[in-house]
């Protein structure tokens, strides 16, 4: 190779990662994240001539991923979007006695930036799953690549206020799903919470 | 304090929180959001449950990794970033 090695290695090791991560949460299938994490990155260079912005990579390389994605996801199986209900994702309220309270877990033990250990990371990663797809899309981009609404809204094809709109239901999605597990579950969320955590982010 | 109801307010704030967490409300909004929690237990503990799945989906790293490239691959991807530097130096003259 005659170019900077370094260079290349560099991006394709980043972009590579980033692309497989997205896809493997949205498709489900390794083989498949592979595939379009391999596909992108060669329409990438296809096509860097018609970047037009270079400090805006990051979210023309996800455009790129997200059609990838799109077209493998056609090939496969073909998954209907789903509407998620506001009212649906409001905690129950608990009147008893004439005192309210919601019916929520206790959030409290849960500590702030430290890096997560694997049984939180699971948990997050079932949560964010079982959000439909075109919610999840959303909360991947906006919340765990930390991309802008408008960068979102660009990739996905979406107006910024129903960017705005789908994120603000996949959270809360992904808040009741958690929020199942710290109530239902053996409480290994909240030990791991108290003693697994290690280091900070 | 007195019972607290699960109110439509309660509602119209829970629908804002996103945003709120955001910052991308006017100030206006995000006073009245400020003088509800102020009075409502059961909002502040709903707002900090969201503020935590935020921080966590932020701070949520896949442990699953792509497989290394193999050489066929990687040879594709060398090739198109070879043409890609040779089309910009091209442009360039």
């Amino acid at each position: 190779m005659t170019g900077d090695a370094e260079a290349f290695n560099r991006f394709v090791e980043h972009f590579r990662a980033k692309i497989f991560h997205y896809t493997w949460l949205m498709c489900g299938q390794r083989e498949d994240a592979e595939e379009v994490a391999q596909d992108t990155l060669l329409r990438v260079f296809e096509s860097f001539g018609q970047l037009r912005e270079p400090e805006r990579v990051r979210p023309w390389v996800f455009r790129i991923a997200r059609n990838a994605c799109l077209m493998k996801r056609r090939k496969s199986v073909f998954a209907p979007s789903q509407e998620l209900s506001l009212d649906d994702l409001l905690p129950t309220w608990n009147d008893e006695g004439g005192h309210g309270k919601l019916q929520i877990a206790d959030w409290s033990d849960l500590p702030d930036r430290q890096v997560l250990q694997d049984e939180m990371r699971q948990a997050i990663e079932r949560a964010i799953s079982a959000v439909p797809e075109n919610y999840r899309s959303v909360i991947l981009l906006r919340d765990v690549e930390e991309l802008s609404t408008l960068e979102t809204a660009q990739i996905l094809d979406l107006t910024e206020d129903v960017v705005k709109t789908r994120l603000h239901r996949a959270r809360l999605a992904v808040r009741q799903k958690l929020d199942e597990e710290l109530r239902t579950g053996d409480r290994a969320l909240h030990r791991h919470a108290k003693g697994g955590y290690h280091g900070a982010a | 304090m007195e019972p607290h109801e699960h109110s439509e307010e309660c509602k119209e704030i829970v629908s804002l929180l996103s945003e709120y967490l955001n910052l991308e409300l006017p100030p206006g909004a995000c006073q009245e959001i400020d003088a509800h929690l102020a009075g409502c237990p059961p909002c502040i503990e709903f707002v900090e449950s969201l503020r935590k799945t935020v921080e966590l989906c932020k701070r949520y790293q896949p442990a699953e990794l792509p497989e290394p490239l193999n050489i066929e691959a990687r040879a594709q991807l060398e090739n198109a970033y070879e043409k890609m530097l040779n089309a910009r130096k091209k442009a360039s003259l």
